[in-house]
């Protein structure tokens, strides 16, 4: 089983010369590049155009979207550790670091549920303004992308606890983690340009 | 002369990759610049100061989770051009939206109404 890990690991040919489970990876990265772009784009179209419901700097609650983004950013942190712990063949410690990353995740779910039920609350719903529409989709596929992500690094766990994570245990590490880093670095330029950039409401 | 070149090339660059005490540093270095972020907007800055000094602050996060998390700065140049590759062409795409929302004229988004009501 170990030799088979390392054949899997470092030292299958491929005719690129790099292995192409992370290329296709970084190519669906790429593509996921522009699939947020548009969504962000919409999103700084419109967000002055609200004719009616609350507006964005009335409705936004800063500290606690603060908080969110830095327990997002921390989850980056304990999935890299998670990372380094297979590196060192040591299963037992990255289920600990996957399973922090997964909580962490949902702590950020947790806190996007509240914000968006709060938002509806105050009367901003899904089709108040163009503005309101723009907002739910652009941050609700970013949470959708978050739960796929949740998902996966318990699907890890359990495959670990189970004896499946190998052969080929790290390279399923990092293409999670890569997926989990790019959900993490979305959200770096979305709490930017949707949270803190001023609006003209 | 040709086999040690191809064992060479494919290797995953495992050696390379930082310590978790590097990862702890560059979490930290986050989580300063989030609150910088975070703190500027509390200031009474002009909003072309306040925009950019965000956008910096934001480009730095974004390039510390690519290079280190990501390990873009360890991993082969390839993918590096992949993901380069999507966000030169988003952006491209988006100024081309741009361009027809504002440029062509009666295409353009609705009218910006502030203040809600």
């Amino acid at each position: 089983m170990a030799t088979q890990d390392i054949v899997l690991d470092t030292q299958e040919h491929t005719s690129t010369g790099v292995d192409n489970v992370k290329l296709a990876m970084w190519a669906f990265l790429g593509s996921e590049c522009l699939f947020f772009a548009s969504l962000i784009s919409t999103y700084l179209l419109y967000r002055n155009d609200v004719l009616s419901g609350p507006t964005p700097s009335e409705i936004y609650d800063i500290p606690f979207t603060s908080v969110s983004s830095f327990v997002l950013l921390m989850s980056s942190l304990t999935m890299v550790l998670a990372l380094g712990a297979i590196h060192r063949k040591d299963e037992r410690q990255m289920r600990v670091w996957l399973l922090a990353t997964a909580v962490l995740g949902m702590v950020f779910i947790g806190g996007q549920i509240y914000e968006f039920t709060t938002f509806v609350e105050e009367g901003m719903k899904l089709d108040t303004s163009t503005f309101s529409s723009a907002f739910f989709v652009l941050t609700g596929f970013h949470g959708a992308h978050v739960t796929v992500g949740i998902l996966l690094l318990l699907t890890l766990v359990m495959m670990s606890l189970f004896g499946r994570l190998s052969p080929g245990a790290e390279r399923k590490v990092e293409m999670i983690g890569l997926y989990w880093h790019f959900v993490d670095i979305v959200w770096v330029v979305i709490f930017t340009v949707v949270y803190l950039i001023p609006t003209n409401g | 002369m040709t086999e040690p070149v191809q064992h060479v090339e494919y290797h995953d660059h495992h050696t390379e990759h930082p310590t978790p005490r590097a990862y702890v540093w560059v979490a930290i270095l986050l989580a300063l610049v989030t609150a910088i972020e975070v703190a500027i907007y509390y200031f009474n800055l002009p909003d072309w100061a306040l925009i950019a000094g965000l956008l910096i602050f934001a480009l730095i996060k974004f390039l510390f989770v690519a290079r280190w998390f990501m390990h873009l700065k360890f991993d082969e140049r390839v993918f590096r051009m992949l993901f380069l590759t999507g966000i030169i062409t988003a952006l491209f795409v988006f100024s081309i939206v741009l361009s027809i929302f504002f440029l062509a004229g009666d295409g353009g988004p609705a009218p910006l109404v502030n203040g809600g009501g």
